[in-house]
């Protein structure tokens, strides 16, 4: 390591993660560190050689200033929940799986791919980038699995295990629309040529061979008619039984009569057969239907609550304590929970302090403190010391999981109807009354052309444009929003997307973001001296709003004389340097209550009150924006769990029409959906944690928030990557242009279909014409799709 | 005439491969990632230790 980096002039930057360095004294090899983790993580990967890590990217790691507990992966020791999450096991070997959030850039995957130069145990790792995976094979006489999880962590990708992952087989992915695709484009290409030489005319002196290469094709069209074709009749059945006509039953027929005809044509030697068509419009749909259907592997769309719950927790028994499984907690349990832990179930706390930060359960920005003998509800999340916590409900009867287990959450949305469905039926039903006429006409005049003529109607006239037009266009709007990082679970979204007339946002973590506070000093001014001293102080506690306080003063002291306690639920006050600070609560500083709008710390020193520190919380930035912007179009309506202290200013916002409710369980703002649908509106709702899955459910379109699409979100329609939030009005507009181009591409594809049908209805319609028109209206639908969408996209100036 | 026959037949099997070929990658899970491979191969071999 003999590259020697520069360092950005004024700050210092982290050689591992790249984040400021307040502190300069963390140093090693020359190199500054932000945090003692960063500088272990360094170490570790010097010992063993492994500094290419930091050459590949600079900065490349993850900030490792929360610490991970020692014992958090003792639970790994158990042989069954060690069962539950390995995928393979011999005499010699263990294959497993972990999820690794943390892995981003080539480094990454660089360091990961040679984990096995770092310990002996490890035999290989194999990275799934897209899926953000690690899958590794270890030796299991040399390490064990904990010992594995902890390596990971050593060097900062730590495994995300969840309740979810036990005893979960992977999803098998469904790759059989790909090989039906596969083999309807080789059958297709393939009878496309063989066909060329009836096209241009074949002598009639090679009748052997005319005669060899239409049984040629109609051998190839088997495939296509037994075998591709068989997602339409599936889905056509399905919609069938269910009394439904969807738009893949008339598409069934189209298939059924060309194959027919065709294989008449064939049989009797009067003809060639349309089997190019036939296998081309097969072809062109499933390509359509694979684009529409490309999901966004690493998204998942159905977290409930498992997948945010830890695996296994710690048991206190009479005198020493075991890990146990979330399903096997049972009443009165005693629990430990240590900092920063999920409380897995509800319980009353029977040792220590709990302050509990409930934002992403409830939606309050602020966590809450308890004391010993009050009730705590599963989903809180402990900050501060361990806390023991008696277990008065099992998991599966707690708050949060109850309202999974509500009806809502099981039974599935219901058949999804679109208005090309409804276009379907309507012109099926036109394409049939054509086809009765042609035949009837020429039943009268020439009987022997009437079969002629409605089959060749219904096999020009089938519906397929309009299927095509509509999967080519949500592929690629689909692919535009998500490149927008705007994902969307389902094509049938995008429809939903565009008949919304209300918004509703959830206030914390979606409006404001996430932990951040806003910190508004008023008083005397505070002297440099002094605010270093305030800094130190505040630094010493653990209190969000104390740790706001720290980061607002900056730089703390390097070696200061100090003496503080910490008054739980009131302040903390200390002597830094010779200066008595005191930080907290009015009461505890001033000796009087105050009539305070919000979340407020006061600071005195030397026992003379400074002023006070007002905590508010920090909207992101783009929000008073994109409020206004949307105002004008929707109903904006905001549906808070939190107090409502932010009232005027929400209210200064949205205009005097919004309707704003505060203090919201996660039942009521379902509830307050429901009555909005009842109204006939079509609502929109962006949300961003636990106390929002019911609502989101409940929306005709429910949006997940979330900083980093890695994260835990609740089941949704949608994930937005709060960086695009501000583009939603454009997002919500491409998505109303959806119908408008489909329609677009089908009128133009109906053109070429009424030219068809001129022949058609004839009864003179050549092999040769309809062969390329078939193919020339699928591509043109094609391409007016593509570029309708990428036009739209540019216009609304979208990525 | 036999020659045209002859040929197909090969030109069919040949095609036939390639959709075997296909079938076989993406059952294999070629397609599963398809950003790492392309990283991958651009590292060096474990640099030497200094």
């Amino acid at each position: 390591m003999s590259k020697d980096r520069l360092m950005p002039s004024t700050e210092l930057a982290c050689y591992h993660c790249g984040e400021s360095c307040r502190n300069t004294d963390i140093q090693a090899h020359d190199k500054h560190f932000c945090c003692e983790g960063c500088k272990m993580v360094y170490e570790i990967l010097n010992e063993h050689g492994m500094c290419t890590y930091y050459d590949l990217n600079s900065n490349p790691g993850q900030s490792q200033k929360i610490t991970v507990r020692p014992d958090k992966f003792a639970f790994l020791e158990d042989t069954s929940i060690e069962q539950s999450l390995i995928s393979f096991k011999d005499h010699q070997h263990t294959h497993i799986s972990f999820y690794l959030p943390q892995m981003h850039c080539s480094s990454c995957l660089w360091l990961l791919e040679q984990l096995y130069k770092l310990s002996e145990g490890v035999v290989s790792c194999k990275v799934n980038f897209e899926r953000k995976e690690a899958d590794i094979v270890f030796d299991h006489r040399l390490m064990t699995l904990r010992q594995l999880a902890e390596l990971l962590t050593g060097i900062g990708y730590e495994p995300y295990i969840s309740y979810n992952d036990l005893g979960k087989r992977k999803p098998v992915t469904d790759r059989k629309k790909i090989f039906r695709l596969g083999v309807a484009g080789f059958c297709f290409a393939n009878i496309m040529l063989m066909s060329f030489p009836e096209y241009l005319g074949i002598d009639d002196k090679e009748g052997q061979l005319l005669i060899f290469f239409r049984y040629l094709n109609l051998v190839l069209s088997l495939p296509v008619f037994f075998y591709s074709a068989g997602e339409f009749y599936t889905s056509a059945w399905n919609a069938l039984r269910q009394k439904f006509l969807n738009i893949d039953a008339p598409i069934v027929l189209a298939i059924w009569v060309t194959f027919a005809r065709s294989l008449y044509e064939v049989l009797t030697g009067t003809g060639s057969g349309y089997f190019d068509s036939m296998t081309g419009i097969v072809f062109f749909m499933l390509a359509g239907r694979v684009l529409q259907d490309r999901t966004h592997r690493q998204l998942n769309f159905d977290r409930d609550y498992t997948s945010y719950f830890p695996v296994a927790v710690t048991r206190i028994n009479d005198d020493s304590s075991d890990t146990v499984t979330l399903p096997d907690i049972r009443l009165n349990d005693t629990l430990l929970i240590h900092n920063q832990e999920l409380i897995p179930a509800d319980g009353i706390i029977t040792r220590g302090r709990a302050l509990i930060d409930y934002s992403f359960v409830t939606g309050e920005s602020l966590p809450v403190a308890k004391e010993m003998g009050e009730i705590v509800y599963a989903g809180g999340k402990q900050v501060g010391g361990n806390i023991e916590v008696l277990v008065i409900k099992e998991v599966a009867q707690s708050y949060l999981t109850r309202l999974w287990n509500k009806d809502l959450f099981k039974n599935e949305s219901n058949q999804e109807s679109s208005f090309v469905h409804g276009l379907s039926r309507w012109f099926t039903w036109v394409v049939f009354a054509v086809a009765i006429a042609a035949g009837a006409y020429w039943f009268w005049q020439d009987g022997s052309r009437s079969w002629n003529a409605i089959t060749a109607v219904l096999i020009i006239a089938c519906p397929c444009a309009l299927l095509l037009s509509n999967t080519f266009t949500n592929g690629n709007i689909l692919r535009i929003l998500s490149r927008n990082h705007f994902y969307l679970r389902h094509a049938t979204v995008i429809e939903k997307m565009a008949d919304i007339d209300t918004i509703v946002f959830d206030k914390t973590g979606t409006l404001t973001a996430g932990t951040e506070m806003e910190v508004v000093y008023d008083g005397k001014p505070i002297a440099p001296e002094i605010r270093k001293k305030v800094a130190t102080l505040a630094a010493q506690s653990t209190h969000p709003l104390s740790k706001g306080i720290a980061a607002w003063a900056g730089q703390t002291l390097k070696d200061p004389f100090l003496a503080f306690e910490e008054f739980p639920g009131k302040g903390i006050e200390g002597m830094v340097d010779g200066d008595l600070i005191a930080l907290g609560s009015a009461v505890f500083i001033t000796g009087k209550t105050q009539n305070d709008e919000a979340s407020v710390v006061y600071l005195s020193v030397e026992g003379k009150l400074l002023g006070r520190f007002r905590f508010r919380n920090h909207y992101r930035q783009s929000v008073p924006m994109l409020l206004r912007q949307l105002q004008s179009r929707f109903h904006i309506a905001v549906v808070s769990g939190d107090n409502d202290g932010e009232l005027l200013y929400l209210r200064k916002l949205l205009g005097q029409k919004s309707e704003l409710y505060f203090n919201q369980q996660p039942e009521d703002k379902l509830e307050v959906l429901k009555s909005m649908q009842q109204e006939g509106r079509k609502v929109m709702m962006i949300g961003d944690g636990l106390n929002d899955s019911g609502a989101l459910k409940q929306a005709d379109v429910g949006v997940a928030i979330t900083d980093n699409s890695n994260n835990f979100t609740p089941a949704s329609d949608a994930i937005i990557e709060a960086g695009s939030l501000p583009n939603l009005y454009q997002l919500i507009r491409l998505c109303k242009l959806n119908q408008k181009i489909v329609m677009a591409a089908f009128i133009i594809s109906i053109l070429y279909n009424i030219t068809g049908l001129y022949f058609a209805v004839q009864g003179t319609l050549s092999p040769m014409i309809a062969a390329i028109l078939m193919p020339c209206s699928s591509i043109s639908i094609l391409l007016i799709t593509f570029g309708l969408t990428n036009l739209s996209s540019k216009r609304l100036k979208l990525d | 005439m036999s020659v045209i026959i002859l040929l197909l037949i090969a030109s069919i099997s040949v095609a036939g491969l390639f959709l075997g070929a296909f079938i076989w990658s993406v059952k294999t899970g070629q397609y599963d990632d398809e950003e790492s491979p392309s990283v991958r191969m651009l590292f060096d071999q474990q640099p030497p230790k200094k």
